[in-house]
Protein backbone atom coordinates (compact mmCIF):
# COMPACT_ATOMS: atom_id res chain seq x y z
CA UNK A 1 0.00 0.00 0.00
CA UNK A 2 1.36 3.43 -0.84
CA UNK A 3 2.03 5.85 1.98
CA UNK A 4 -0.78 8.12 0.85
CA UNK A 5 -3.49 5.46 0.69
CA UNK A 6 -2.22 4.01 3.98
CA UNK A 7 -2.50 7.49 5.50
CA UNK A 8 -6.02 7.94 4.16
CA UNK A 9 -7.18 4.49 5.23
CA UNK A 10 -5.77 4.66 8.75
CA UNK A 11 -6.94 8.24 9.26
CA UNK A 12 -10.40 7.13 8.17
CA UNK A 13 -10.32 4.29 10.70
CA UNK A 14 -9.25 6.65 13.47
CA UNK A 15 -11.92 9.14 12.43
CA UNK A 16 -14.56 6.41 12.81
CA UNK A 17 -13.16 5.73 16.28
CA UNK A 18 -13.48 9.39 17.25
CA UNK A 19 -16.98 9.69 15.82
CA UNK A 20 -18.02 6.64 17.85
CA UNK A 21 -16.61 8.33 20.96
CA UNK A 22 -18.65 11.47 20.23
CA UNK A 23 -21.80 9.51 19.54
CA UNK A 24 -21.38 7.56 22.76
CA UNK A 25 -20.72 10.67 24.82
CA UNK A 26 -22.87 13.43 23.31
CA UNK A 27 -22.72 15.44 26.55
CA UNK A 28 -19.28 16.76 25.58
CA UNK A 29 -20.59 18.02 22.23
CA UNK A 30 -23.64 19.60 23.89
CA UNK A 31 -21.47 21.33 26.48
CA UNK A 32 -19.24 22.76 23.76
CA UNK A 33 -22.26 24.19 21.94
CA UNK A 34 -23.81 25.35 25.20
CA UNK A 35 -21.06 27.82 26.08
CA UNK A 36 -21.33 29.95 22.89
CA UNK A 37 -25.12 29.81 22.94
CA UNK A 38 -25.21 31.13 26.51
CA UNK A 39 -22.73 33.88 25.64
CA UNK A 40 -24.81 34.78 22.59
CA UNK A 41 -27.99 35.09 24.64
CA UNK A 42 -26.17 37.00 27.36
CA UNK A 43 -24.62 39.51 24.98
CA UNK A 44 -27.73 40.07 22.88
CA UNK A 45 -30.37 40.17 25.63
CA UNK A 46 -28.39 41.57 28.57
CA UNK A 47 -25.73 43.82 27.05
CA UNK A 48 -27.19 44.13 23.54
CA UNK A 49 -29.33 47.22 24.08
CA UNK A 50 -26.47 49.33 25.42
CA UNK A 51 -23.76 47.89 23.19
CA UNK A 52 -26.01 48.27 20.13
CA UNK A 53 -26.39 51.97 20.87
CA UNK A 54 -22.61 52.25 20.80
CA UNK A 55 -22.42 50.90 17.23
CA UNK A 56 -23.92 54.08 15.78
CA UNK A 57 -26.67 56.69 16.26
CA UNK A 58 -29.50 54.33 15.26
CA UNK A 59 -27.92 51.15 16.73
CA UNK A 60 -30.14 48.82 18.73
CA UNK A 61 -30.32 45.27 20.00
CA UNK A 62 -30.90 43.71 16.54
CA UNK A 63 -27.88 45.57 15.12
CA UNK A 64 -25.83 44.17 17.97
CA UNK A 65 -27.07 40.61 17.21
CA UNK A 66 -25.67 41.08 13.71
CA UNK A 67 -22.43 42.52 15.03
CA UNK A 68 -21.72 39.90 17.71
CA UNK A 69 -22.55 36.72 15.78
CA UNK A 70 -19.14 36.39 14.03
CA UNK A 71 -17.45 36.76 17.44
CA UNK A 72 -19.74 34.10 18.89
CA UNK A 73 -18.89 31.79 15.98
CA UNK A 74 -15.20 32.13 16.90
CA UNK A 75 -16.06 31.43 20.53
CA UNK A 76 -17.70 28.23 19.28
CA UNK A 77 -14.53 27.23 17.45
CA UNK A 78 -12.36 27.94 20.48
CA UNK A 79 -14.72 26.14 22.84
CA UNK A 80 -14.61 23.07 20.60
CA UNK A 81 -10.81 23.35 20.42
CA UNK A 82 -10.69 23.20 24.20
CA UNK A 83 -12.72 19.99 24.01
CA UNK A 84 -10.23 18.59 21.50
CA UNK A 85 -7.29 19.33 23.79
CA UNK A 86 -9.08 17.54 26.62
CA UNK A 87 -9.99 14.49 24.58
CA UNK A 88 -6.47 14.21 23.11
CA UNK A 89 -4.94 14.43 26.60
CA UNK A 90 -7.42 11.83 27.88
CA UNK A 91 -6.68 9.58 24.94
CA UNK A 92 -2.94 9.75 25.59
CA UNK A 93 -3.46 8.35 29.07
CA UNK A 94 -5.14 5.26 27.56
CA UNK A 95 -3.14 2.09 27.03
CA UNK A 96 -4.53 1.75 23.53
CA UNK A 97 -2.27 4.56 22.30
CA UNK A 98 0.74 2.37 23.16
CA UNK A 99 -0.86 -0.38 21.11
CA UNK A 100 -1.29 1.96 18.13
CA UNK A 101 2.38 2.89 18.39
CA UNK A 102 3.43 -0.74 18.06
CA UNK A 103 1.33 -1.30 14.96
CA UNK A 104 2.41 -0.87 11.35
CA UNK A 105 0.00 1.98 10.67
CA UNK A 106 0.30 5.57 9.44
CA UNK A 107 1.75 6.98 12.61
CA UNK A 108 -0.01 10.37 12.84
CA UNK A 109 -3.39 8.74 12.10
CA UNK A 110 -4.32 8.92 15.80
CA UNK A 111 -3.94 12.69 15.52
CA UNK A 112 -5.56 13.11 12.10
CA UNK A 113 -8.50 11.09 13.41
CA UNK A 114 -8.90 13.57 16.26
CA UNK A 115 -8.57 16.56 13.92
CA UNK A 116 -11.09 15.28 11.37
CA UNK A 117 -13.52 14.28 14.13
CA UNK A 118 -13.22 17.67 15.81
CA UNK A 119 -13.64 19.41 12.47
CA UNK A 120 -16.96 17.62 11.91
CA UNK A 121 -18.03 18.22 15.50
CA UNK A 122 -17.18 21.93 15.32
CA UNK A 123 -18.90 22.47 11.97
CA UNK A 124 -22.07 20.88 13.39
CA UNK A 125 -21.73 23.09 16.46
CA UNK A 126 -21.29 26.18 14.27
CA UNK A 127 -24.45 25.27 12.33
CA UNK A 128 -26.39 24.92 15.60
CA UNK A 129 -25.09 28.23 16.97
CA UNK A 130 -25.87 30.01 13.69
CA UNK A 131 -29.38 28.56 13.91
CA UNK A 132 -29.86 30.05 17.38
CA UNK A 133 -28.45 33.38 16.20
CA UNK A 134 -30.95 33.45 13.33
CA UNK A 135 -33.76 32.73 15.77
CA UNK A 136 -32.89 35.71 17.95
CA UNK A 137 -32.58 38.28 15.24
CA UNK A 138 -29.32 37.72 13.32
CA UNK A 139 -30.11 38.87 9.78
CA UNK A 140 -27.22 38.15 7.38
CA UNK A 141 -27.35 39.49 3.84
CA UNK A 142 -24.96 36.87 2.44
CA UNK A 143 -25.79 35.07 -0.81
CA UNK A 144 -24.82 31.44 -1.58
CA UNK A 145 -21.26 32.38 -2.63
CA UNK A 146 -20.70 34.36 0.56
CA UNK A 147 -22.10 31.54 2.67
CA UNK A 148 -19.70 29.10 0.98
CA UNK A 149 -16.85 31.50 1.71
CA UNK A 150 -18.00 31.78 5.34
CA UNK A 151 -18.00 27.98 5.67
CA UNK A 152 -14.54 27.90 4.09
CA UNK A 153 -13.10 30.49 6.47
CA UNK A 154 -14.68 28.79 9.49
CA UNK A 155 -13.32 25.41 8.34
CA UNK A 156 -9.84 26.90 7.96
CA UNK A 157 -9.74 28.57 11.37
CA UNK A 158 -11.23 25.42 12.95
CA UNK A 159 -8.59 23.26 11.25
CA UNK A 160 -5.83 25.58 12.48
CA UNK A 161 -7.08 25.81 16.07
CA UNK A 162 -7.80 22.08 16.19
CA UNK A 163 -4.20 21.23 15.31
CA UNK A 164 -3.10 23.78 17.90
CA UNK A 165 -5.31 22.17 20.52
CA UNK A 166 -4.09 18.69 19.57
CA UNK A 167 -0.56 19.94 20.28
CA UNK A 168 -1.74 21.53 23.54
CA UNK A 169 -3.40 18.24 24.50
CA UNK A 170 -0.17 16.36 23.76
CA UNK A 171 2.08 18.77 25.63
CA UNK A 172 -0.14 18.60 28.75
CA UNK A 173 0.92 16.13 31.37
CA UNK A 174 -2.61 15.86 32.72
CA UNK A 175 -6.18 16.29 31.59
CA UNK A 176 -6.53 19.32 33.92
CA UNK A 177 -3.64 21.06 32.21
CA UNK A 178 -5.15 20.26 28.83
CA UNK A 179 -8.37 21.87 29.95
CA UNK A 180 -6.60 25.05 31.14
CA UNK A 181 -4.00 25.58 28.42
CA UNK A 182 -6.45 26.65 25.67
CA UNK A 183 -8.19 29.10 28.07
CA UNK A 184 -6.38 32.20 26.76
CA UNK A 185 -7.80 31.43 23.31
CA UNK A 186 -11.32 32.04 24.58
CA UNK A 187 -10.29 35.59 25.55
CA UNK A 188 -8.99 36.44 22.09
CA UNK A 189 -12.39 37.18 20.51
CA UNK A 190 -12.99 39.63 23.40
CA UNK A 191 -9.56 41.23 22.94
CA UNK A 192 -10.40 41.79 19.29
CA UNK A 193 -13.30 42.98 17.23
CA UNK A 194 -15.60 40.17 18.41
CA UNK A 195 -17.84 42.07 20.80
CA UNK A 196 -17.14 45.75 20.28
CA UNK A 197 -15.33 47.64 17.48
CA UNK A 198 -11.61 48.00 18.22
CA UNK A 199 -11.63 51.79 17.69
CA UNK A 200 -13.47 52.17 21.00
CA UNK A 201 -10.47 50.68 22.85
CA UNK A 202 -7.47 52.49 24.42
CA UNK A 203 -4.44 52.55 22.10
CA UNK A 204 -2.31 49.67 23.48
CA UNK A 205 -5.30 47.31 23.67
CA UNK A 206 -6.46 48.46 20.27
CA UNK A 207 -3.03 47.81 18.80
CA UNK A 208 -3.15 44.24 20.12
CA UNK A 209 -6.76 43.81 19.01
CA UNK A 210 -6.05 44.97 15.48
CA UNK A 211 -3.07 42.72 14.93
CA UNK A 212 -4.04 39.48 16.66
CA UNK A 213 -5.16 36.67 14.35
CA UNK A 214 -8.81 36.48 15.42
CA UNK A 215 -9.68 40.04 14.38
CA UNK A 216 -9.08 39.60 10.64
CA UNK A 217 -10.97 36.29 10.76
CA UNK A 218 -13.95 37.93 12.52
CA UNK A 219 -13.83 40.93 10.21
CA UNK A 220 -13.80 38.62 7.19
CA UNK A 221 -16.81 36.70 8.50
CA UNK A 222 -18.61 39.94 9.33
CA UNK A 223 -17.93 41.35 5.89
CA UNK A 224 -19.11 38.20 4.12
CA UNK A 225 -22.23 37.77 6.28
CA UNK A 226 -23.35 41.39 6.40
CA UNK A 227 -22.02 42.62 3.08
CA UNK A 228 -19.74 45.27 4.56
CA UNK A 229 -16.68 44.37 2.48
CA UNK A 230 -13.61 42.50 3.72
CA UNK A 231 -10.67 44.45 2.27
CA UNK A 232 -7.31 42.88 3.06
CA UNK A 233 -8.74 40.99 6.05
CA UNK A 234 -9.60 37.96 3.90
CA UNK A 235 -6.01 37.39 2.79
CA UNK A 236 -4.63 38.08 6.28
CA UNK A 237 -7.14 35.65 7.82
CA UNK A 238 -6.21 32.90 5.36
CA UNK A 239 -2.52 33.60 6.03
CA UNK A 240 -2.97 33.31 9.80
CA UNK A 241 -4.89 30.04 9.39
CA UNK A 242 -2.14 28.55 7.23
CA UNK A 243 0.64 29.64 9.58
CA UNK A 244 -1.14 28.34 12.69
CA UNK A 245 -2.04 25.07 10.94
CA UNK A 246 1.46 24.31 9.71
CA UNK A 247 3.26 25.26 12.93
CA UNK A 248 0.75 23.43 15.11
CA UNK A 249 0.84 20.33 12.91
CA UNK A 250 4.64 20.18 13.10
CA UNK A 251 4.56 20.76 16.84
CA UNK A 252 1.91 18.07 17.40
CA UNK A 253 3.71 15.57 15.18
CA UNK A 254 6.95 16.18 17.01
CA UNK A 255 5.27 15.77 20.40
CA UNK A 256 3.58 12.55 19.37
CA UNK A 257 6.77 11.02 18.02
CA UNK A 258 8.95 11.74 21.01
CA UNK A 259 9.67 8.76 23.20
CA UNK A 260 7.84 9.03 26.43
CA UNK A 261 9.27 7.58 29.59
CA UNK A 262 7.23 4.66 30.86
CA UNK B 1 5.96 -27.23 20.12
CA UNK B 2 8.07 -26.95 17.00
CA UNK B 3 11.59 -28.24 16.80
CA UNK B 4 12.71 -25.15 14.91
CA UNK B 5 15.79 -23.42 16.23
CA UNK B 6 15.45 -20.23 14.22
CA UNK B 7 15.89 -17.20 16.45
CA UNK B 8 12.79 -14.98 16.53
CA UNK B 9 14.35 -12.27 18.68
CA UNK B 10 18.02 -11.50 19.06
CA UNK B 11 19.07 -8.62 21.29
CA UNK B 12 22.59 -7.57 22.09
CA UNK B 13 23.70 -5.31 24.90
CA UNK B 14 20.44 -3.34 25.21
CA UNK B 15 20.81 -0.26 27.38
CA UNK B 16 18.35 2.32 28.59
CA UNK B 17 18.48 5.06 31.17
CA UNK B 18 15.92 7.60 32.23
CA UNK B 19 17.90 10.53 33.59
CA UNK B 20 20.62 9.04 35.79
CA UNK B 21 18.49 6.01 36.53
CA UNK B 22 19.92 3.04 34.65
CA UNK B 23 16.97 0.83 33.76
CA UNK B 24 18.67 -1.63 31.43
CA UNK B 25 22.35 -2.23 31.91
CA UNK B 26 23.29 -4.39 28.92
CA UNK B 27 20.78 -7.13 28.14
CA UNK B 28 21.44 -10.00 25.71
CA UNK B 29 18.54 -12.17 24.60
CA UNK B 30 18.13 -15.01 22.11
CA UNK B 31 14.61 -16.29 21.77
CA UNK B 32 13.91 -19.30 19.57
CA UNK B 33 10.91 -19.30 17.27
CA UNK B 34 7.90 -21.13 18.64
CA UNK B 35 8.94 -21.02 22.28
CA UNK B 36 7.90 -19.14 25.39
CA UNK B 37 10.63 -17.09 26.96
CA UNK B 38 9.89 -15.71 30.39
CA UNK B 39 11.55 -12.62 31.77
CA UNK B 40 11.26 -12.80 35.49
CA UNK B 41 12.03 -10.16 38.03
CA UNK B 42 10.69 -7.90 40.75
CA UNK B 43 9.03 -4.55 40.07
CA UNK B 44 11.49 -2.07 38.63
CA UNK B 45 13.88 -4.73 37.33
CA UNK B 46 13.48 -3.50 33.76
CA UNK B 47 10.98 -6.04 32.40
CA UNK B 48 8.54 -3.53 30.98
CA UNK B 49 11.33 -1.41 29.52
CA UNK B 50 12.69 -4.47 27.72
CA UNK B 51 9.27 -5.13 26.22
CA UNK B 52 8.86 -1.46 25.28
CA UNK B 53 12.17 -1.47 23.45
CA UNK B 54 11.61 -4.78 21.66
CA UNK B 55 8.11 -3.72 20.61
CA UNK B 56 9.42 -0.44 19.08
CA UNK B 57 7.63 1.68 21.66
CA UNK B 58 10.80 3.35 22.95
CA UNK B 59 14.31 3.47 21.53
CA UNK B 60 17.19 1.87 23.37
CA UNK B 61 20.10 4.13 24.28
CA UNK B 62 22.51 1.44 23.15
CA UNK B 63 22.66 -2.06 21.76
CA UNK B 64 20.86 -3.67 18.85
CA UNK B 65 17.90 -5.96 18.47
CA UNK B 66 16.33 -7.83 15.59
CA UNK B 67 12.97 -9.50 15.21
CA UNK B 68 13.12 -12.17 12.51
CA UNK B 69 16.15 -10.41 11.11
CA UNK B 70 14.57 -6.94 10.99
CA UNK B 71 16.48 -4.31 12.89
CA UNK B 72 14.31 -2.45 15.42
CA UNK B 73 15.59 1.03 14.67
CA UNK B 74 16.16 0.71 10.93
CA UNK B 75 12.98 -1.14 9.97
CA UNK B 76 10.49 -0.49 12.76
CA UNK B 77 7.48 -0.98 10.49
CA UNK B 78 8.71 -4.39 9.30
CA UNK B 79 9.03 -5.36 12.95
CA UNK B 80 5.57 -3.96 13.75
CA UNK B 81 4.07 -6.13 11.00
CA UNK B 82 5.30 -9.22 12.87
CA UNK B 83 4.61 -8.41 16.48
CA UNK B 84 1.70 -8.02 18.83
CA UNK B 85 1.82 -6.49 22.29
CA UNK B 86 -0.43 -6.99 25.27
CA UNK B 87 0.81 -4.64 27.92
CA UNK B 88 0.47 -4.43 31.63
CA UNK B 89 -2.10 -1.65 31.34
CA UNK B 90 -5.00 -2.72 29.25
CA UNK B 91 -4.69 -1.47 25.70
CA UNK B 92 -8.37 -1.42 24.91
CA UNK B 93 -10.66 1.47 24.02
CA UNK B 94 -13.00 1.80 26.99
CA UNK B 95 -15.59 3.85 25.12
CA UNK B 96 -16.09 1.19 22.46
CA UNK B 97 -17.70 -2.23 22.68
CA UNK B 98 -15.65 -5.41 22.50
CA UNK B 99 -16.62 -5.99 18.88
CA UNK B 100 -15.87 -2.37 17.93
CA UNK B 101 -12.42 -2.72 19.50
CA UNK B 102 -11.75 -5.82 17.42
CA UNK B 103 -13.14 -4.09 14.31
CA UNK B 104 -10.75 -1.23 14.92
CA UNK B 105 -7.84 -3.68 14.99
CA UNK B 106 -9.03 -5.46 11.84
CA UNK B 107 -9.17 -2.11 10.03
CA UNK B 108 -5.75 -1.06 11.28
CA UNK B 109 -4.30 -4.43 10.26
CA UNK B 110 -5.79 -3.72 6.81
CA UNK B 111 -7.75 -6.96 6.67
CA UNK B 112 -10.42 -6.96 4.03
CA UNK B 113 -13.96 -6.79 5.35
CA UNK B 114 -14.89 -10.47 5.02
CA UNK B 115 -11.59 -11.75 6.40
CA UNK B 116 -11.81 -9.27 9.26
CA UNK B 117 -15.31 -10.33 10.16
CA UNK B 118 -14.36 -14.03 10.13
CA UNK B 119 -11.33 -13.39 12.30
CA UNK B 120 -13.38 -11.37 14.80
CA UNK B 121 -16.09 -14.02 15.04
CA UNK B 122 -13.43 -16.68 15.68
CA UNK B 123 -11.65 -14.59 18.31
CA UNK B 124 -14.85 -13.66 20.18
CA UNK B 125 -15.68 -17.35 20.26
CA UNK B 126 -12.19 -18.49 21.26
CA UNK B 127 -11.94 -15.93 24.06
CA UNK B 128 -15.43 -16.49 25.38
CA UNK B 129 -16.55 -12.95 24.63
CA UNK B 130 -19.51 -13.63 22.32
CA UNK B 131 -22.09 -12.48 24.86
CA UNK B 132 -20.14 -9.41 25.89
CA UNK B 133 -19.27 -8.38 22.33
CA UNK B 134 -21.94 -5.69 22.14
CA UNK B 135 -21.29 -4.17 25.56
CA UNK B 136 -18.95 -1.24 26.20
CA UNK B 137 -15.57 -2.38 27.49
CA UNK B 138 -15.94 -0.09 30.53
CA UNK B 139 -18.43 -2.66 31.90
CA UNK B 140 -16.02 -5.62 31.53
CA UNK B 141 -14.39 -7.48 34.42
CA UNK B 142 -10.61 -7.58 34.73
CA UNK B 143 -10.41 -11.03 33.22
CA UNK B 144 -12.67 -10.16 30.27
CA UNK B 145 -10.70 -7.01 29.62
CA UNK B 146 -7.44 -8.96 29.56
CA UNK B 147 -8.93 -11.53 27.20
CA UNK B 148 -10.17 -8.83 24.86
CA UNK B 149 -6.76 -7.18 25.05
CA UNK B 150 -5.08 -10.38 23.92
CA UNK B 151 -7.74 -11.02 21.27
CA UNK B 152 -7.02 -7.54 19.85
CA UNK B 153 -3.33 -8.40 19.72
CA UNK B 154 -4.14 -11.56 17.78
CA UNK B 155 -6.31 -9.94 15.09
CA UNK B 156 -3.26 -9.33 12.91
CA UNK B 157 -1.93 -12.88 13.48
CA UNK B 158 1.43 -11.76 14.85
CA UNK B 159 4.36 -14.20 14.82
CA UNK B 160 5.87 -12.74 17.96
CA UNK B 161 3.76 -11.73 20.94
CA UNK B 162 4.94 -9.69 23.89
CA UNK B 163 2.95 -10.32 27.02
CA UNK B 164 3.84 -7.88 29.76
CA UNK B 165 2.57 -9.33 33.03
CA UNK B 166 -0.50 -10.83 31.38
CA UNK B 167 -1.96 -12.22 34.58
CA UNK B 168 -1.09 -9.52 37.13
CA UNK B 169 -4.24 -8.68 39.05
CA UNK B 170 -6.25 -11.61 37.72
CA UNK B 171 -8.02 -14.09 39.97
CA UNK B 172 -6.66 -17.68 39.96
CA UNK B 173 -9.32 -18.93 37.57
CA UNK B 174 -8.77 -16.19 35.01
CA UNK B 175 -5.04 -16.77 35.38
CA UNK B 176 -5.40 -20.46 34.51
CA UNK B 177 -7.61 -19.55 31.55
CA UNK B 178 -4.93 -17.14 30.34
CA UNK B 179 -2.26 -19.82 30.71
CA UNK B 180 -4.28 -22.18 28.51
CA UNK B 181 -4.65 -19.52 25.86
CA UNK B 182 -0.90 -18.85 25.94
CA UNK B 183 -0.09 -22.56 25.60
CA UNK B 184 -2.47 -22.87 22.64
CA UNK B 185 -0.77 -19.94 20.90
CA UNK B 186 2.66 -21.49 21.19
CA UNK B 187 1.29 -24.79 19.92
CA UNK B 188 0.43 -22.89 16.73
CA UNK B 189 4.06 -21.80 16.35
CA UNK B 190 3.86 -18.29 17.78
CA UNK B 191 6.87 -17.02 19.74
CA UNK B 192 6.11 -15.44 23.09
CA UNK B 193 8.12 -13.16 25.31
CA UNK B 194 6.40 -13.14 28.65
CA UNK B 195 7.26 -10.99 31.62
CA UNK B 196 6.02 -11.92 35.04
CA UNK B 197 6.72 -11.52 38.70
CA UNK B 198 5.18 -14.90 39.40
CA UNK B 199 7.75 -17.66 39.47
CA UNK B 200 5.04 -20.26 39.23
CA UNK B 201 3.86 -18.72 35.98
CA UNK B 202 7.31 -18.90 34.42
CA UNK B 203 7.71 -22.44 35.72
CA UNK B 204 4.36 -23.48 34.25
CA UNK B 205 4.70 -21.86 30.86
CA UNK B 206 8.22 -21.06 29.83
CA UNK B 207 10.69 -23.06 27.80
CA UNK B 208 13.42 -20.74 28.96
CA UNK B 209 13.54 -18.31 31.84
CA UNK B 210 15.78 -15.33 32.43
CA UNK B 211 16.06 -13.52 35.74
CA UNK B 212 16.25 -9.78 35.49
CA UNK B 213 17.43 -7.75 38.47
CA UNK B 214 18.40 -4.08 38.47
CA UNK B 215 18.58 -4.01 34.69
CA UNK B 216 20.82 -7.04 34.28
CA UNK B 217 20.22 -10.66 33.44
CA UNK B 218 21.56 -12.58 36.39
CA UNK B 219 20.71 -16.09 35.18
CA UNK B 220 19.16 -17.78 32.19
CA UNK B 221 18.18 -21.32 31.33
CA UNK B 222 15.34 -23.82 31.31
CA UNK B 223 13.40 -23.94 34.59
CA UNK B 224 15.06 -27.32 35.28
CA UNK B 225 18.55 -25.96 34.69
CA UNK B 226 17.87 -23.00 36.92
CA UNK B 227 16.59 -25.16 39.73
CA UNK B 228 19.74 -27.23 39.46
CA UNK B 229 21.75 -24.06 40.07
CA UNK B 230 20.93 -24.21 43.73
CA UNK B 231 21.03 -26.97 46.26
CA UNK B 232 18.26 -27.02 48.78
CA UNK B 233 16.16 -30.12 48.18
CA UNK B 234 15.40 -31.65 51.55
CA UNK B 235 12.91 -33.54 53.66
CA UNK B 236 11.78 -32.01 56.92
CA UNK B 237 10.97 -34.45 59.71
CA UNK B 238 8.73 -33.16 62.48
CA UNK B 239 8.91 -34.66 65.95
CA UNK B 240 6.53 -34.73 68.87
CA UNK B 241 9.27 -34.40 71.54
CA UNK B 242 12.94 -33.70 72.16
CA UNK B 243 13.71 -37.39 72.58
CA UNK B 244 12.52 -38.26 69.07
CA UNK B 245 14.57 -35.44 67.63
CA UNK B 246 17.68 -36.61 69.46
CA UNK B 247 17.30 -40.20 68.30
CA UNK B 248 16.77 -39.16 64.71
CA UNK B 249 19.70 -36.74 64.78
CA UNK B 250 21.98 -39.63 65.74
CA UNK B 251 20.73 -41.62 62.74
CA UNK B 252 20.98 -38.80 60.16
CA UNK B 253 24.31 -37.22 60.92
CA UNK B 254 24.27 -34.87 57.91
CA UNK B 255 20.94 -33.36 58.89
CA UNK B 256 20.39 -29.89 60.31
CA UNK B 257 18.33 -29.77 63.47
CA UNK B 258 16.03 -27.04 64.65
CA UNK B 259 15.58 -27.32 68.41
CA UNK B 260 12.79 -24.80 68.71
CA UNK B 261 10.61 -26.26 65.98
CA UNK B 262 11.57 -29.86 66.84
CA UNK B 263 12.40 -30.54 63.21
CA UNK B 264 15.23 -32.18 61.37
CA UNK B 265 16.13 -31.13 57.83
CA UNK B 266 17.52 -34.09 55.90
CA UNK B 267 19.17 -33.36 52.52
CA UNK B 268 17.36 -35.23 49.75
CA UNK B 269 16.48 -34.81 46.09
CA UNK B 270 12.87 -35.42 47.03
CA UNK B 271 12.57 -38.39 44.66
CA UNK B 272 10.50 -41.47 45.48
CA UNK B 273 13.58 -43.70 45.78
CA UNK B 274 15.36 -41.59 48.31
CA UNK B 275 12.14 -41.10 50.25
CA UNK B 276 11.68 -44.86 50.51
CA UNK B 277 15.28 -45.23 51.76
CA UNK B 278 14.64 -42.53 54.32
CA UNK B 279 11.48 -44.21 55.58
CA UNK B 280 13.31 -47.53 55.79
CA UNK B 281 16.00 -45.91 57.92
CA UNK B 282 13.35 -44.46 60.23
CA UNK B 283 11.75 -47.90 60.52
CA UNK B 284 14.99 -49.61 61.34
CA UNK B 285 15.77 -47.10 64.06
CA UNK B 286 12.18 -47.30 65.39
CA UNK B 287 12.01 -43.55 65.23
CA UNK B 288 8.49 -42.17 65.38
CA UNK B 289 7.92 -38.99 63.40
CA UNK B 290 4.94 -36.70 63.88
CA UNK B 291 5.07 -35.50 60.30
CA UNK B 292 7.13 -35.16 57.19
CA UNK B 293 7.31 -32.65 54.37
CA UNK B 294 9.23 -32.75 51.11
CA UNK B 295 10.80 -29.60 49.80
CA UNK B 296 12.09 -29.44 46.22
CA UNK B 297 13.77 -26.26 45.04
CA UNK B 298 11.46 -24.06 43.00
CA UNK B 299 12.21 -20.93 41.03
CA UNK B 300 11.52 -18.91 44.16
CA UNK B 301 14.56 -20.48 45.81
CA UNK B 302 16.62 -19.82 42.72
CA UNK B 303 15.58 -16.22 42.58
CA UNK B 304 16.19 -15.64 46.28
CA UNK B 305 19.54 -17.38 46.09
CA UNK B 306 20.58 -15.31 43.08
CA UNK B 307 19.42 -11.95 44.35
CA UNK B 308 19.92 -12.50 48.07
CA UNK B 309 23.52 -13.69 47.78
CA UNK B 310 25.37 -11.31 45.55
CA UNK B 311 28.46 -13.54 45.35
CA UNK B 312 26.70 -16.57 43.93
CA UNK B 313 27.69 -15.53 40.43
CA UNK B 314 31.36 -14.62 40.72
CA UNK B 315 31.03 -11.41 42.65
CA UNK B 316 28.46 -9.58 40.58
CA UNK B 317 27.21 -6.63 42.61
CA UNK B 318 23.58 -7.36 42.04
CA UNK B 319 22.40 -5.05 44.74
CA UNK B 320 24.42 -2.08 43.78
CA UNK B 321 23.56 -0.55 40.49
CA UNK B 322 26.78 0.18 38.67
CA UNK B 323 26.04 2.64 35.95
CA UNK B 324 29.66 3.06 35.04
CA UNK B 325 31.19 0.61 32.66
Amino acid sequence: MSTLSLAARDSGTMLRRNLLHMRRYPSMTLLLIGIPVILLLLFVYVFGGTLGAGLGPSGDRSDYANYVTPGILLITVVSAAQGTAISVAMDMTEGIIARFRTMAIFRPSVLTGHVLGSLIQTMLGLAAVTGVALLIGFRPTAGPVEWLAVIGVLAMITFALTWLSVALGLVSDSVETASNLPMPLILLPFLGSGFVPTDSMPTPVRWFADYQPFTPVMETLRGLLLGSGIGADGIIAVGWCLVISVLSFLWAKNLYNRNRAA
Amino acid sequence: MTSSTKPAIVATDLRKSYGDKVVLDGIDLMITEGTIFALLGPNGAGKTTTVQILSTLVNADGGTARVFGHDLTREPDAVRELIGVTGQFSAVDNLLTGRENLNLMADLCHLDRAAGRRRITDLLDQFDLVEAAGKPVSTYSGGMRRRLDLAMTLVGEPRVIFLDEPTTGLDPRSRRAMWQIIRALVAEGVTILLTTQYLEEADQLADRVAFLDHGRLIAEGTPRELKRLIPGGHVVLHFADQEGLDTAARTFVTATRDEAALTLQVPSDGGVGSLRALLDQLDRGSISVAGLSVHTPDLDDVFLALTGQPDIRAGRPDHERSAAR
